[in-house]
C-alpha cells in the first residue's frame, strides 16, 4: 500500500478537523470521501492510525454503510433512484438496463472509469419517476429504450 | 442503594435500581437461557449486545418481547418467562440461527462442547422449519486458529474480547445484513492481521467458527513411527485444568495423572516445561541483573524496565503494535523454546540421536504457542526446535481417544534430567509468577545472601495492574504486572512516554495469565475457576522441596556440563533470540 504525502496531510488535516476522536469515524470517512471519490485501502489504514482505532473496525464502518465505497467512482456517476414512487414504475428495470449496457454491477465502476453504477433512495422528484441522475443531471420518466440514449450523450 | 420491587413470573422480590432482567431473574433463582450474553466478572467485561434475542421475555403492558440482557428493571415492572408467546418465539430464533448453521454436529470439533448445540437440546429442536440461503465463506487457517465463519452465530463475543480486552483489534464485524461476517480487515487472512494468537477468542465462541488448528493427528503419527524419539513437556498452567475435562473439580492438581497418562500413551521422555522455566528465570534474572548493575552505575544506554518475553502472544503483540520498543523485552526465549533448543541438542547428544529423528511435543495452555514453534528463528536447517503443540484440550481429547481410564490412572513421576522443577518453575503459569520466580533468584544473586522467605504475596492476585517494590536490601527494585494485553497497553503507552518507573514488568497475553490462556478448558467466564487453577499452583509450588530456580540441581548440571554460565556465548545462541518490526504501515511516497 503507498500513498503520497499530499494524501496524507488532507487526511490527517480531516481527523484533526474532528479532534482526532474515533466516535467521530463516520464524519471524518464522510469528508475523507467526499475529498477523494472513495476510500481505498490505505486511505483506512491512516484514518485508524491517526483516530488511534483498529484498520478492522475502520473497514467495519466502511463495508456496513452503502454510503461509503472503497471503488473510486467513474467519471460519470449513475445513480438510479430506487425510491417508493420510482420502484413502482419500472426502475428495477432500469437498473438492470443500466446493468446490462454497461456490463458492471451496482457499486462497479466500468474498466475505461467513464461510468459507476449505484441506487439511492428517493431524491425527492417523485412525480418524474422513474428518475435517474448522472452526476447532477437529472433524466425523468426514464423508458427501457432511453437507457441507451442517455448513455450515447457521455460517449 | 436504591431499590425497585418487581415481579418475574410469580416471583415478587427487589433488586437494586439499574439491574438488568437477566440479573434480576438469575439472582432469585430464575434461568432465562442465553447465547450470544457474555459476562465475565472479575475482568469487568459484559457482552450483551443483544444480538441473538434469545433471552427474549415478555413485559407486561408492553407491545414488543425485549431482550432481559440489555432492559433495565423499572418500579413495578412485571416480567413473564415462562408464557407460550416466549418459549415459542425463542423456538423460532433459534430455529432462523440454526437455518444458516452447518447441522454437522456429529463431526465439528465443538461436538459437546458448543452453546448452540446446547441450546438446541434444552429447547428440543427436532426440526427445523426454515429453509433458505446459507452463508459459504472461505476456511482460513493460521499457525495457530481456524476460522470457519459457515459456524459463525454472529454473537460478536470474539470481537468484544480482541478489541475491548485484548485491544488488538485484529477481528471486526463487517458488512451488513445476510453478508455480515467477523473477519480482519478487508478481510484479509488472520495470519496476514495484527493477530497475536492470544486465543482469546476462541475461548468465548460458542461454536467451532473459532478453533485451535489441531495437531493431535501430528503427534498420533509421530508417536507411530519407530524411527523417531518422541519427548514431551509439559507447561506449569496444564496441571491445575486439565481434570476439569475429566469431571475433577477446578483446581484440582492431576501432576502426576497427567505424567501417567502420557507414559500409557507411549512418549519416550515425559518432561516438564518448569524446568525450562528454571532455565529462563536464570537468564533473565542475569539480564535483569546486568541492566540494573549498568543502570545503577550511570550507565545512561541501558533499556529499563525490563519486560518478559515467555508469553508468545505478548510478543506479538509488541512487534505488531509497539515495534519501536522491540529493544526492551528481555532476549530470553520463552520456557516451550529453550526447552526445544536443549532437548534438540544437549539431550539429543546424550541419546546420541540425531535432531531430525526426535519429536518434540509440547502441552500447551496457550495456541499462540503453536504459531511461536513455526517461527523461523526457532528451527536449525528448517527443523524446528519445538515440532507439535497440543492445547490442554486437545490433550485431553487425545486421552479420551486413547480410551485411557484417567481416573484410574497411578500418578508418575516426571522423567529425568528435563523433569525437575523447582516452584519457582510452577508459577510461571499465573499472573505475577513469572516476577516472583525472577525475584527470588536476582535477590539472592544481587545480595549474595540467602533469601529465606520466598513467598512474594504483594506480586500475587488478580488485578489487571499491580505494582510492588521489593527490597534487594538497601536497593528498592520496582516491579509492574500487568495481565490482559488492554492493560499490557497501558504500561507500554507509559513505557513511551517516558513515564514508566519500573525496574521491571511482567506481562502475560491472557486474564489471568497462563492459568486462562487459550488453550485451556473453557471456563464460560466464571473467572472463580481461574482463581481456582491460580490457588492450585501456588500450593504446587508451596509443596515442592527446592522453591528457587537456581537451586534445581539439573539446571545447575546443564550450566556444569553444557552451557557454562547464563548468557554465556552458548545460551546466547540457544536460550536467546530477537524480535521484528511486524507492523504494517502504509508507504508514504513523495507524490
Amino acid at each position: 500500500m503507498t500513498i503520497c504525502e499530499n494524501n496524507v496531510a488532507k487526511i490527517e488535516a480531516i481527523c484533526k478537523e474532528f479532534n482526532h476522536d474515533k466516535d467521530e469515524l463516520i464524519n471524518v470517512l464522510h469528508q475523507t470521501q467526499n475529498t477523494f471519490g472513495y476510500l481505498p485501502e490505505d486511505v483506512q489504514e491512516i484514518i485508524a492510525e491517526n483516530l488511534n482505532t483498529s484498520l478492522a473496525h475502520v473497514y467495519g464502518v466502511v463495508s456496513f454503510y452503502s454510503f461509503f465505497t472503497m471503488t473510486p467512482k467513474g467519471e460519470h456517476p449513475i445513480n438510479i433512484c430506487m425510491g417508493t414512487a420510482c420502484y413502482v414504475r419500472g426502475a428495477e428495470k432500469i437498473l438492470h438496463e443500466f446493468r446490462t449496457l454497461l456490463d458492471i454491477k451496482v457499486g462497479e465502476t466500468t474498466k475505461d472509469e467513464k461510468f459507476s453504477l449505484s441506487s439511492l433512495r428517493c431524491i425527492g422528484a417523485c412525480g418524474l419517476a422513474p428518475v435517474v441522475l448522472i452526476g447532477d443531471k437529472v433524466y425523468g420518466r426514464v423508458t427501457l429504450d432511453s437507457v441507451k440514449e442517455i448513455l450515447d450523450e457521455y460517449k | 442503594m436504591d431499590t425497585i420491587s418487581i415481579k418475574i413470573d410469580n416471583k415478587n422480590f427487589q433488586v437494586e435500581k439499574g439491574t438488568t432482567i437477566l440479573d434480576a431473574a438469575k439472582s432469585v433463582g430464575i434461568n432465562i437461557p442465553t447465547l450470544c450474553y457474555m459476562h465475565l466478572h472479575d475482568l469487568n467485561t459484559t457482552h450483551n449486545p443483544s444480538g441473538c434475542r434469545i433471552c427474549v421475555v415478555e413485559v407486561v403492558g408492553r407491545k414488543n418481547l425485549v431482550p432481559a440482557c440489555a432492559t433495565e428493571c423499572l418500579p413495578g415492572m412485571e416480567i413473564k418467562n415462562q408464557t407460550i408467546r416466549v418459549l415459542n418465539s425463542r423456538k423460532t430464533i433459534l430455529e432462523l440461527i440454526l437455518s444458516d448453521h452447518p447441522t454437522d454436529c456429529l463431526i465439528c470439533a465443538k461436538n459437546g462442547d458448543c452453546d448452540l448445540q446446547s441450546m438446541a437440546q434444552q429447547m428440543g429442536i427436532r426440526e427445523i422449519h426454515y429453509k433458505g440461503e446459507q452463508s459459504h465463506y472461505i476456511k482460513d487457517t493460521s499457525p495457530a486458529i481456524k476460522r470457519d465463519m459457515d459456524k459463525c452465530i454472529g454473537c460478536r463475543r470474539c470481537v468484544t474480547m480482541c478489541n475491548d480486552v485484548q485491544t488488538v483489534g485484529a477481528l471486526s464485524a463487517v458488512n451488513r445484513g445476510f453478508m455480515s461476517v467477523v473477519a480482519p480487515a478487508f478481510q484479509m487472512n488472520l495470519e496476514d492481521s495484527v493477530c497475536t494468537y492470544c486465543g482469546q477468542c476462541v475461548a468465548v465462541c460458542p461454536t467451532a467458527a473459532l478453533t485451535e488448528v489441531d495437531h493431535t493427528n501430528l503427534v498420533i503419527r509421530a508417536l507411530a513411527d519407530p524411527t523417531k524419539t518422541v519427548i514431551v513437556q509439559t507447561a506449569p498452567a496444564v496441571r491445575v485444568a486439565l481434570g476439569e475435562e475429566f469431571g475433577y473439580e477446578p483446581g484440582t492438581i492431576v501432576t502426576g495423572k497427567m505424567t501417567a497418562a502420557l507414559k500409557d500413551m507411549g512418549f519416550d521422555y515425559v518432561f516438564d516445561t518448569d524446568f525450562a522455566a528454571d532455565l529462563t528465570i536464570m537468564e533473565e534474572a542475569t539480564e535483569l541483573l546486568d541492566r540494573l548493575t549498568r543502570h545503577i552505575n550511570g550507565d545512561t544506554t541501558v533499556k529499563l524496565p525490563l519486560l518478559t518475553s515467555c508469553c508468545p502472544a505478548w510478543v506479538n503483540f509488541f512487534e505488531h503494535q509497539f515495534p519501536d520498543m522491540k529493544d526492551i523485552p528481555s532476549t530470553a526465549r520463552s520456557p516451550q523454546q529453550m526447552f526445544g533448543a536443549i532437548a534438540k541438542t544437549y539431550f539429543a547428544d546424550k541419546l546420541g540421536i540425531k535432531r531430525e529423528n526426535m519429536v518434540v511435543v509440547s502441552i500447551m495452555p496457550c495456541l499462540a504457542k503453536k504459531y511461536e514453534c513455526s517461527r523461523e528463528e526457532f528451527k536449525t536447517n528448517g527443523n524446528p526446535d519445538v515440532d507439535f503443540v497440543l492445547s490442554t484440550r486437545e490433550f485431553a481429547r487425545l486421552i479420551k481417544q486413547a480410551s485411557i481410564d484417567f481416573d484410574s490412572l497411578t500418578p508418575v513421576e516426571f522423567d529425568h534430567p528435563m523433569g525437575e522443577s523447582s516452584g519457582a518453575g510452577v508459577i510461571f503459569g499465573t499472573t505475577g509468577g513469572v516476577i516472583e520466580a525472577a525475584v527470588r533468584t536476582a535477590y539472592e544473586t544481587f545480595t549474595k545472601q540467602k533469601l529465606h522467605k520466598v513467598d512474594f504475596k504483594q506480586l500475587r492476585g488478580m488485578d489487571w495492574i499491580r505494582e510492588s517494590t521489593i527490597d534487594f536490601n538497601g536497593t528498592p527494585i520496582k516491579i509492574g504486572i500487568a495481565h490482559g494485553l488492554g492493560n499490557a497497553r497501558k504500561l507500554l503507552q507509559e513505557i513511551r512516554e517516558g513515564k514508566s518507573q519500573y525496574h521491571a514488568i511482567e506481562i502475560m497475553a491472557c486474564p489471568g495469565g497462563c492459568i486462562g490462556g487459550g488453550g485451556q478448558p473453557l471456563h464460560h467466564g466464571d473467572s472463580n475457576i481461574l482463581l481456582a487453577r491460580q490457588k492450585a499452583l501456588y500450593s504446587e509450588d508451596k509443596a515442592k522441596v527446592i522453591r528457587k530456580s537456581h537451586e534445581n540441581p539439573s539446571i545447575q548440571k546443564l550450566y556444569a556440563e553444557f552451557l557454562e554460565k547464563p548468557m554465556s556465548e552458548k545460551a546466547h545462541h540457544l536460550l536467546h533470540t530477537r524480535y521484528f518490526d511486524r507492523s504494517t504501515h502504509v508507504e508514504i511516497t513523495k507524490d
